[in-house]
């Protein structure tokens, strides 16, 4: 039994990550991964929608007749970005001044029906839980990875605007190169989003095809991924 | 009869999951209207006190407010004019928001003006600009935008009021000048505006604000 969460824990952090290997919820992904803390704003935010649907849409799963069950969905995955939106609003006003409109736009991350219709519906509540969380902090680890990246080589900073999320005193987190550093614009465009993904999906198959070399009997889940 | 008895089930349970969803927005709304109210406020008087320091003033800035409408010259729709006062005396005029026209759409400007027609501050409120290029106008990434503090419609004269590079006194940023452009467009507006209603802005009759220009 431990086993099995083991291995969804795993899934959703490495093997089905959905940002490198499902390839969804881009949209917030490439677009709000400028900063690591922004990253890192919406990642959370993300995790908790995800953790919230997967559990409720696990404890309705066996109620909800299978012809309304996408609207249902729909409907319990808009009320809690919504009620994430106004606490955020409430207990984070300049984080959610920076992430805008992207916050509402998590409910058309994909990976979050994704996830309530694949996963969350046709099993149990822990596991959906174990399943949600996972998701979401794989989620998360794309996210910081790839906003830390852009920020370090877009303009030679690390936790910019930590102060936004963490209050006044995570002001001298900003961590830099050193002033004079000039600054690479195409990071932080949207096409360095696009080049710094396309690098994070190479690495991880690179990681994967080692592991598996290593271990031959393991299952080929390394394979690189076709779109 | 008996064939629809699902689809009504149906419906039902998806009302029922409308009702439960709009409960639970409405519970949160509940609980945090209070505060983001709050953080609005506080935001916004941070905003004000930056550009009019507290101690110049007595009154309420964000209680003495009007609203005009100057598409033309302001280029929002509605602006508000937060009145900052010191006794009777009127101290600064703060115009937000002031939208112009920059490279990649428009970009929202708060102006403060004082009694006697200088800038007491210019803020960024929203932008589009290119990132590392036109986004120089906000305080957080350069001292660009404190340029205009102390300035006024005489000082520098009106043909001054451009960026250099179009023989002006303000400085254009290396790769784009479309942006700084838009913002001496914008502000000079509002000071033309200003200088034009200045009276009217205070809620000030003609006389007494002739007498009230030091």
């Amino acid at each position: 039994m431990t086993d099995g969460y083991r291995k969804i824990a795993l899934d959703g952090l490495w093997h089905n990550n959905q940002a490198l290997v499902a390839l969804l919820g881009l949209c917030p992904l490439l677009a709000v991964s400028n900063t690591l803390i922004n990253g890192l704003g919406l990642g959370l935010a993300t995790t908790m929608v995800l953790t919230l649907s997967n559990a409720s849409v696990s404890i309705i799963r066996n109620w909800v007749r299978p012809e309304i069950r996408l609207p249902v969905f729909v409907l319990i995955i808009a009320s809690f970005v919504t009620t994430v939106e106004l606490v955020m609003n409430a207990y984070f006003h300049g984080l959610y001044k920076v992430l805008g409109i992207f916050i509402p736009l998590i409910v058309t991350n994909c990976a979050i029906i994704g996830r309530a219709e694949a996963f969350a519906s046709r099993n149990s509540l822990p596991r959906a839980l174990v399943d949600g969380l996972s998701i979401g902090i794989g989620f998360t680890l794309a996210l910081v990875v790839l906003g830390g990246s852009r920020e370090l080589i877009g303009q030679g900073t690390l936790f910019d605007g930590a102060h936004l999320m963490f209050g006044e005193a995570a002001r001298d987190w900003r961590w830099s190169i050193n002033d004079e550093y000039p600054g690479i614009l195409l990071a932080i465009l949207p096409p360095g989003a696009f080049m710094g993904l396309g690098i994070m999906i190479a690495l991880k198959n690179i990681i994967d095809r080692r592991l598996s070399r290593q271990k031959p009997a393991a299952a080929p889940r390394g394979e690189p991924v076709t779109i | 009869m008996r064939r629809s008895l699902p689809v009504i089930v149906s419906g039902l349970l998806l009302g029922l999951f409308g009702v439960l969803g709009a409960g639970l927005v409405g519970l949160s709304h509940q609980g945090t209207a209070e505060r983001i109210a709050r953080n609005e406020r506080e935001a916004l008087l941070e905003q004000l006190e930056r550009l009019v320091p507290a101690d110049q003033i007595d009154n309420d800035m964000l209680g003495d407010v009007i609203e005009v409408s100057a598409p033309g010259a302001l280029g929002a729709a509605t602006t508000r004019v937060y009145r900052g006062r010191r006794g009777s005396q009127p101290v600064a005029a703060v115009l937000s928001p002031v939208v112009t026209q920059g490279y990649s759409g428009p970009i929202q400007l708060i102006v403060a003006v004082r009694a006697d027609g200088r800038l007491s501050g210019v803020r960024v409120l929203g932008h589009r600009e290119t990132p590392g290029l036109g986004d120089k106008i906000e305080i957080e990434r350069s001292d660009w935008i404190l340029g205009f503090t102390g300035k006024s419609l005489l000082d520098p004269p009106a043909s001054g009021w451009r960026v250099r590079r179009d023989g002006g006194a303000f400085d254009q940023f290396t790769g784009a000048t479309v942006t700084p452009r838009a913002v001496v467009r914008g502000v000079r507006a509002s000071l033309e505006y200003f200088a034009d209603h200045r009276s009217h802005l205070f809620g000030i009759e003609q006389a007494q604000g002739e007498n009230g220009n030091d």
